[in-house]
């Protein structure tokens, strides 16, 4: 065991994983988080909490973490380049792992010019590749990242990084994900996932890598809630594949039955992506209707969730 | 080259607004070339500026000078008489050459009329684009000779990332994304297993990041100099 999480026992065992993800809000308010992980409890294994997902402020990812272990939620902490240095990345990492927090995953970060803050000054000391590099050598070799060795107890993370299938160079990105592997992933959580046989063909190759032989791979998947959401990250949102097959599936449905529609089309991708080879798991991203995870961990028959 | 690009005229009235006598300065290198600050820039903010502080009712005296290289003592010698005459000095090079001039002439005040803006090229009439951010420590042989400090919206060592999409960047379709560029270019030269390597944590302290930089060059200094 690298880091002793319950995802880590889960996946280790064998059981097909089910994340979540709770975005924390733009205020300092407890109750949304308690709010929230009534919907994520008992349904997932372990729940990610964004660090100011697209560049907007948040409630800082390691504090609702914490909040999350006093409600027994397990909580996978993102941490991105974009707002730290390497010297406020390994300092909040001493405190996320010395606060009980087992799961990691090393994002890049959105650039800032979306967010709520345009004018910001970016970090990006880093990139996520040399983040994994950093916090798995914290973990393994008991050193920071200027070599220097840590003195007492290092924190360990079961670590997490992000592959996006439908991004370009698509036949580059199974080589990336190497990469990630080879830098100290132990979990990949994907892109959202709508064009399931352009994701098939991505892990064709990542299995022919002999890839999901060394790392856990979540197949990221999410229910739609509107139209206008399926045109806009059709259309708008780099890196996003959305079929047009799945918004029309969307405008076809009466507005009233659209969230029904959504539902059912997140819960036939979860059902279509365990069929593939080399996923272990899914990342359910229901961010803003998190309501939605109980039923649809129900309804593609992932209850009850492993006890390990 | 360096890329400028003049101020807004009214942030420049307004920084001239105490003077009467104003002595505009332009260079004769990269803000010539990239036609911001060169003669024929000077001469016509200058008649911009006669017209639009007489329409304010503002009595002011516009001199005009062009310097070959205004980041050298030795080239603003020239205008030294000139700057003597003037009540302020508006400096239409980059910020080195206002620099140049603040300390060479520190009697007189002088004030930026333009905004530097990169280290750049021309990609077509009319257009330039940033190409490289003096990190000082150029990793253009690991890259194909395309820049991911200056051409990366994240200045990414081990990209692409994942909002690459049809070559560009997530962050405008009208950047291309610095990374599929090193791609092809890699892919073109047979030299994808560069795409392969973990490129290292950089050490930016050779930039920006290790305070104001300088160089010793031993030698060439003069004896006395040194
Ligand atoms: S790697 Fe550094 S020195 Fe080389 S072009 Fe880029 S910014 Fe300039
Ligand atoms: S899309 Fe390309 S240029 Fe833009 S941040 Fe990502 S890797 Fe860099």
């Amino acid at each position: 065991m690298k880091a002793g999480s319950n995802l880590e026992k889960v996946l280790a065992a064998g059981h097909f994983a089910a994340t979540g993800e709770l975005g924390p809000p733009k205020s300092a308010d407890r109750e949304v988080i308690e709010k929230k992980a009534g919907y994520l409890k008992g349904h997932v294994d372990a729940v990610n909490i964004t660090d100011c997902q697209t560049a907007v402020v948040r409630m800082s990812s390691i504090s609702v973490g914490t909040m999350l272990l006093g409600l027994g939620l397990e909580p996978t902490i993102q941490m991105t380049c974009r707002d730290r240095n390497r010297i406020a990345i390994q300092a909040d990492l001493l405190g996320a792992a010395a606060l009980g927090i087992k799961n990691l995953l090393c994002l890049t970060g959105d650039h800032q010019k979306f967010g709520n803050h345009p004018r910001a000054k970016n970090v990006f000391d880093l990139d996520s590749m040399q983040l994994l590099q950093m916090v798995k050598a914290m973990r393994d070799e008991k050193r920071f990242e200027c070599g220097e060795e840590m003195e007492g107890r290092e924190p360990r993370f079961f670590i997490g990084a992000a592959a996006n299938p439908f991004a370009d160079p698509f036949e580059y990105r199974p080589h990336r994900l190497a990469k990630k592997v080879a830098a100290g992933a132990d979990f990949i959580q994907t892109q959202i996932v709508f064009n399931v046989p352009k994701f098939a063909e991505f892990m064709k190759k990542v299995c022919d890598l002999g890839l999901h032989e060394k790392v856990y791979i979540l197949a990221g998947v999410s229910p739609i809630k509107t139209l206008g959401a399926a045109r806009y990250m059709a259309k708008f949102v780099p890196g996003m594949d959305v079929p047009d097959e799945m918004v029309r599936r969307m405008k076809e449905s009466p507005k009233e039955k659209r969230e029904e529609e959504g539902i059912q089309i997140c819960v036939e991708i979860i059902q279509q992506v365990r069929e593939i080879p080399g996923v272990a798991g899914i990342h359910l991203m229901a961010i803003e209707w998190e309501e939605a995870v109980p039923e649809i961990t129900e309804r593609a028959g992932l209850l009850p969730r492993p006890q390990v | 080259m360096i890329v400028a690009e003049q101020k807004p005229l009214d942030e420049i009235k307004a920084m001239i607004a105490d003077y009467e006598k104003i002595l505009i300065v332009g260079c004769g290198t990269c803000v010539t070339v990239c036609f911001a600050g060169g003669e024929k820039e000077v001469g016509i903010l200058a008649s911009s500026l006669r017209m639009a502080t007489k329409l304010d009712g503002q009595n002011k005296e516009f001199l005009e000078a062009t310097v070959q290289r205004q980041c050298e003592y030795e080239y603003n010698e020239e205008v030294a008489e000139q700057i003597k005459e003037a009540d302020v000095i508006l400096s239409l090079a980059c910020g080195i050459g206002v620099q140049t001039l603040t300390e060479q002439f520190p009697e007189k005040l002088t004030l930026p009329g333009l905004n530097t803006t990169f280290l750049g090229q021309p990609t077509e009439q009319g257009v330039w684009a940033e190409r490289c951010q003096a990190c000082g420590d150029c990793v253009l042989a690991l890259t194909g000779g395309i820049c991911p400090i200056a051409r990366c919206s994240k200045s990414l060592l081990n990209g692409p990332c994942g909002g690459s999409q049809n070559g560009k960047c997530e962050i405008d379709p009208d950047i291309d994304c610095a990374w599929q560029l090193i791609y092809d270019r890699l892919k073109a030269l047979d030299k994808l297993d560069l795409m392969m390597q973990i490129k290292p944590v950089k050490d930016w302290s050779t930039g920006r990041d290790g305070g104001p930089r300088r160089i010793v060059r031993e030698d060439l200094r003069l004896e006395a100099a040194s």
